[in-house]
């Protein structure tokens, strides 16, 4: 009975997931409107048959602007974390498997980049790159990699102590060939719950930064921007900042939730537990 | 003991010296010239004066001597003057300290106070749909933008009591009422997520601890189930709680810079963000290694009190 309510939460999370990715990469399928289209004469309008969000200070359809930011958001966190779990993954599984002083380097590096506050690491990467989506997307790929170097080697090192390990060396396999083939798939479950987890936290520092105006920039719809927009004309009209909150949290949520029951359902350990 | 002291010491020490190399290393890392944009866009940049703002910053100097002079000062607490308003960047960092530090503390404060007793009965209501309804709520809590819950509650606290002061800070020394008074939704807007993180983390400690044999020893002594939970299993488990609440300044400090922007709070935040549309370099470098800095000290010393509350790990 436990088990079937886990898998339910994992299948509400995974269609809560798939739901948004279609509605972020099918964007310009879906949307009503174009998302530069501005009317002047029809601003900061209430939620309506015609514009079911309601429009923002340029007479931009909020709708609309919000399936593309969803895209913004989606695109720049996907390649943030990528090239995190890629060299964050690498630096760990090296670190992991030849131990020594590259270890000790490579781990003392990451405890250093570790040390920062996220947002003000990211801050700092983008006053040296310039305000951008990519620079956004830059400085949490930097941010992140420690994080995947750490919670990789761990489990890494328990298998390179383990005795297929020792056999594929006694055989004669090469060093890739074990750190691809033997030691890899086995860490499947742990990359997989954390690439989702960090990607939730992804999307919530995307759009602090965009928000702060250190991110997408205007006009390019992004949700972070859309609410610090919004934010000049809450008591006129407060629709575009509430709705692009929402979609900031469904979209966190739905990441978030799915690593959760990810780690529920592929770790048997924690059955019945947490 | 002191051995374990002594081997966080000098984890301190080489995490100190990474952080200041990659800040020092940032500046440097700017495309183009860092001079030509300092001089910015007001004065007709000669190489004459080119030349003396470099020899006036010590770029004409070799790299490591230029690390050692600038982490010589800052160690000194100098960072230099600001390029525009010409104040010591330290007196502008310490005007700014304040309203961040405050908003830091007082979130820490509401979401650590209200984490032990929420976490206690996610641990005892454990099971059936009530855990469910919990686990979403509290993945929603995680998840909930601090910046929009801020906005959403100015908005709601307009309508329903318009005479309410929320945006704006007056020092505590000046104003306590009006100061907490402006405190407090951004506070709390800030301590959601943390509330949410740290009631998970003693909810699965608790769950820990009420399985461990001392409680079952507690219990067939026959002691009341609220000491059994409170005092037996409760202190064990605000173990691994107290180094999670460290690492939380850090996001704290980071969100709290964010939260500002949307309270009008002139804090750290603010001075950054100047910072950065001025190009001000040498306010964005010093901001970020003192605040990097602070909270490196703070893990520091949550490490030393876990040493003390946690007798197994002096052995």
């Amino acid at each position: 009975m436990k088990q079937l309510a886990k898998n339910k939460l994992l299948a509400f999370a995974v269609v809560l997931v798939a739901i948004q990715l279609i509605l972020a990469l099918g964007a310009p399928l879906f949307a009503p409107y174009d998302p530069m289209a501005q009317s002047v004469a029809r601003r900061l309008r209430p939620p309506s048959w015609l514009n079911w969000f309601g429009t923002d200070q340029l007479g931009r359809d909020v709708l609309t602007r919000i399936l593309y930011g969803y895209r913004t958001s989606l695109i720049a966190c996907l390649i943030a974390v990528g090239i995190a779990l890629f060299a964050g993954g690498a630096l760990g599984l090296i670190a992991a498997y030849y131990r020594g002083w590259l270890d000790r380097i490579i781990m003392r590096v990451m405890d250093v980049l570790f040390a920062f506050p996220v947002m003000l690491l990211a801050i700092g990467i983008i006053a040296v790159l310039g305000p951008h989506t990519y620079s956004a997307a830059a400085a949490i790929a930097v941010v992140y990699t420690p994080i995947f170097a750490r919670l990789l080697r761990g489990p890494a090192l328990v298998l390179c102590e383990s005795e297929y390990v020792a056999g594929a060396k006694a055989i004669g396999a090469s060093d890739a060939r074990i750190i691809f083939l033997h030691i890899l798939p086995n860490l499947a479950s742990v990359i997989l719950v954390q690439t989702s987890l960090l990607l939730s936290a992804a999307i919530l520092v995307e759009a602090s930064l965009s928000f702060l105006g250190l991110g997408t920039q205007p006009p390019t719809p992004s949700l972070g921007l859309m609410l610090s927009e919004g934010r000049n004309f809450l008591m006129l009209s407060p629709w575009s900042a509430i709705f692009a909150g929402f979609a900031i949290l469904f979209l966190s949520f739905g990441f978030n939730l799915l690593g959760d029951a990810l780690r529920d359902t592929l770790d048997p350990r924690l059955r019945g537990q947490s | 003991m002191n051995r374990v002291l002594l081997a966080r010491l000098i984890d301190l020490v080489i995490v100190l010296f990474g952080v200041s190399i990659i800040v020092f290393l940032m500046i440097r890392m700017i495309p183009g010239d860092a001079v030509a944009i300092m001089l910015g866009a007001n004065t007709e940049i000669t190489p004459e004066r080119m030349a003396e703002l470099n020899r006036r910053v010590g770029l004409d100097r070799p790299i490591v001597e230029q690390y050692l002079l600038w982490a010589g000062s800052a160690l000194r607490g100098d960072f230099g003057t600001s390029l525009w308003t010409g104040r010591p960047v330290s007196t502008e960092i310490l005007l700014h300290l304040w309203p961040t530090l405050e908003l830091t503390f007082l979130a820490l404060l509401v979401g650590a106070v209200l984490a032990v007793p929420v976490g206690c009965l996610m641990a005892q209501t454990r099971g059936g749909a009530a855990d469910v309804a919990m686990r979403v709520s509290a993945i929603a809590g995680l998840t909930i933008p601090s910046f929009w819950l801020g906005i959403v509650l100015i908005l709601l606290l307009s309508a329903w009591a318009p005479g309410f002061a929320s945006l704006g800070y007056v020092p505590f020394s000046e104003d306590p009422v009006g100061n907490l008074q402006r405190m407090m939704l951004p506070a709390f807007a800030l301590a959601l997520p943390i509330l949410a993180n740290l009631s998970r983390l003693v909810r699965s400690a608790m769950l820990d601890a009420l399985g461990q044999d001392y409680v079952r020893t507690a219990r067939a002594k026959g002691l009341p189930e609220r000491r059994v939970v409170y005092k037996h299993a409760l202190r064990n488990a605000l173990i691994p709680f107290l180094t999670s609440v460290g690492i939380m300044t850090g996001y704290l400090l980071g969100g709290a810079i964010v939260v500002e922007q949307v309270f009008a709070i002139p804090g750290l935040g603010r001075l950054i963000l100047g910072a950065i549309a001025e190009r001000n370099y040498p306010l964005i470098q010093a901001t970020i290694l003192v605040v990097t800095a602070g909270f490196v000290f703070v893990n520091f010393l949550v490490d030393f009190l876990y040493i003390v509350v946690d007798p197994r790990v002096r052995a």
